[in-house]
């Protein structure tokens, strides 16, 4: 039962990758149209590369943690 | 830690106008978070179907799972927002919490404690007990706990439903039943499995949601010194930036504490026994899949907890030197209609946050919010079904039986929560009083549990009036003070105490007298055979000896992450 239970570490690689493409999406758009709200170092796009952090780090988790069904993928990993 | 937050929500009123609005980018991001943690909930219902694997994640859990785990139940959102709020208003010295409460106390769980809970196989604490001291003191414990953790579940669900109400402007009802049915499907479909994946998946999205206010807030403000020297401008009365060099008196400093006090009320008493017997926490590192997996699972946990101050002492901090207004008590700030202390840690996303990022944060607040209601949860259904039923019953539950009270009790356990949310709600005050009394649990536990681990001489009826005792004298110390207020200067020493302080000093006398009762009534009753003791007591119990190289071994780990929590006592000195 435990053999094929996908490791935690997936779903977090998941939802970083998710939510890494909205923000990097967002701070793209908020580059070309700023929010009509005023931000303290807005300068500095946070959003952008806060965001390809987040989606490289997904990635990496993805490859990492994917499931591969010739292998038990156990926690440990 | 939520004990110590107590005054901190207890007067917040409903409010119309709220600090940020949410764009359609940021409900997004808040919506794939309840997909993803409901999705994870109904993925694990498969591999639920013993009572280990419902209440006990099936013992099997790595390290790394239990550690997150650990420090993530206990990370919920009253402890991101309170802490920034305490920052702001008592300074760096918050970080005592963490650097002298929470690590050394974590450490101390893994090296001499975890051995006798994860070689007794006891599902709880209060089983523990059972073991150690028999029915009378486990249920005790048991029936105190049980019932502190769901008030305490419905009075967390109340202030975060609070909280939505004044941050983002969200209605109270819809705050308190949406969060509130998520949990409980996740954790009813696959319990404590289920529970430990979430937390550790919110644990990841707190940091990533609220590491990028220190980042910013320190570029903002010059790097560190700058932040200092600012704050020294803008409060020259108040010394907000030294953790240790204030201690010498209780008037030197803004929380009106002494080294003493943080030492050994905090250090020694608080923060050990909850770190060290509050089951919340203490389950998750029980589900580990063997005892170096057990001891590793707290020091790992305390290597995150030694930087946690990076995202909500910090925030507190940046907000006393950047923040353009000066904010001020609940009280004020009601009749004012200023900004609360409390409000520090939103007005810092609203401060850097746009679209997508600000969704982040406040999807870190309702993740932290969720990991600590699954934590009271999924203890109470445990507590509840192996401490408080099966014990009533002639004969013992099923496994499947097990399961199936264990859902119910969760279905159950957070329909109390929701009565109690909406029981304070009415009455806002009681807030304060059943905080408080949960608080005056840990204190006297700790030296009951203490003392039966490390000395076989204790005995059942030592253990049983010691706790009671304990608990008794925490309670009447506590009524003392609400009764009469000027007997503060007898309780935590000094007429300067704030609340902390005293709930600090409390704990300490109710420890001592909890450890005398237990050893003169150990010392005229006799004590049980040291083969009866086997696997519960130091020195009646052969600890496996597994010869791992150094770098695997627990107590070389807890020795770097020692050393490294002095070297920042010191540098922050």
């Amino acid at each position: 039962m435990q053999k094929n239970r996908l490791p935690i570490w997936f779903f977090i690689g998941l939802i970083m990758a998710l939510y890494g493409l909205i923000i990097f999406a967002a701070g793209v758009y908020a580059y070309y149209v700023p929010p009509a709200v005023e931000l303290a170092l807005a300068n500095v796009h946070a959003a952008i590369w806060w965001g390809l952090l987040m989606l490289f780090v997904g990635i990496v988790y993805i490859i990492k943690f994917r499931p591969r069904p010739e292998h038990d993928i156990s926690e440990d990993k | 830690m939520n004990f110590s937050l107590f005054p901190l929500f207890a007067q917040i009123a409903p409010t119309s106008t709220h600090l940020v609005n949410l764009s359609w980018v940021d409900l997004l991001v808040v919506g794939i978070y309840f997909v993803f943690v409901l999705g994870i909930g109904f993925y694990l219902k498969s591999f639920t179907k013993s009572g280990t694997d419902f209440f006990m994640a099936g013992r099997g859990m790595t390290a790394w799972i239990a550690g997150v785990a650990f420090i993530s139940a206990n990370l919920g959102s009253l402890e991101l927002l309170g802490w920034a709020g305490s920052s702001y208003q008592y300074g760096i010295l918050c970080v005592h919490w963490y650097w002298i409460g929470a690590v050394p106390a974590m450490l101390f769980l893994a090296l001499v404690m975890m051995p006798f809970y994860y070689i007794c196989k006891t599902h709880s604490v209060p089983g523990y007990l059972r073991l150690r001291y028999g029915r009378g003191a486990q249920s005790v414990a048991a029936v105190s706990f049980g019932i502190m953790t769901v008030l305490m579940s419905g009075i967390n669900m109340y202030a975060m439903a609070l909280v939505m109400n004044v941050v983002l402007g969200w209605n109270i009802h819809f705050s308190i039943w949406a969060s509130s049915l998520a949990v409980a499907a996740y954790v009813i479909l696959g319990g404590l499995l289920s529970a430990m994946f979430n937390e550790v998946l919110q644990f990841v999205l707190i940091w990533f949601g609220a590491l990028l206010i220190p980042i910013l807030g320190l570029s903002e403000a010059g790097g560190w010194h700058g932040m200092v020297a600012r704050i020294h401008e803008k409060f020259p009365a108040q010394n907000y930036t030294h953790v240790w060099s204030t201690l010498g008196s209780p008037a030197d400093n803004p929380m009106g504490i002494s080294w003493i006090g943080i030492v050994f009320g905090l250090g020694c008493v608080i923060a050990t026994g909850y770190w060290t017997t509050d089951f919340l926490v203490v389950q998750r590192v029980l589900t580990a899949k063997d005892l170096r997996s057990a001891q590793m699972a707290p020091i790992i946990g305390a290597a995150f907890k030694m930087f946690v101050p990076l995202i909500v002492i910090l925030p507190g901090l940046l907000g006393l030197a950047l923040l353009p207004e000066t904010l001020v008590g609940e009280n004020v700030a009601k009749v004012t209609g200023g900004h609360s202390y409390n409000e520090v840690l939103p007005l810092m996303l609203a401060h850097y946050c746009g679209p997508g990022l600000l969704g982040l944060g406040i999807t870190a607040l309702i993740a932290g919010f969720m990991s600590g209601m699954a934590g009271n949860l999924t203890a109470f259904a445990t507590v509840w079904t192996y401490d408080i039923y099966n014990p009533l019953r002639k004969k013992p539950m099923s496994d499947v039986e097990n399961v199936r009270m264990g859902r119910w009790c969760t279905f159950i356990g957070v329909l109390i929560s929701i009565g109690t949310a909406y029981f304070v709600m009415q009455f806002a005050s009681i807030m304060d009083y059943v905080q408080a009394l949960f608080s005056l649990f840990i204190a006297p536990l700790f030296g009951t549990v203490i003392l039966g681990m490390l000395f076989a001489r204790i005995t059942s009826a030592g253990g049983f009036w010691g706790l009671l005792a304990g608990i008794g004298s925490s309670i009447s110390l506590w009524l003392w003070v609400k009764i009469d207020p000027s007997a503060l200067r007898f309780v935590a020493l000094s007429s300067d105490a704030k609340t902390m302080a005293e709930d600090m000093y409390r704990a300490l006398w109710s420890f001592l007298i909890g450890v005398i009762v237990t050893v003169v009534v150990s010392l005229l009753t006799k004590p049980r055979t040291r083969e009866e003791l086997a696997g519960l007591v130091r020195g009646c119990t052969e600890i496996p000896a597994i010869h791992y190289p150094l770098l695997q071994r627990p107590v070389f780990w807890a020795a770097i992450v020692g050393v490294a929590c002095v070297i920042l006592n010191v540098i922050f000195w």
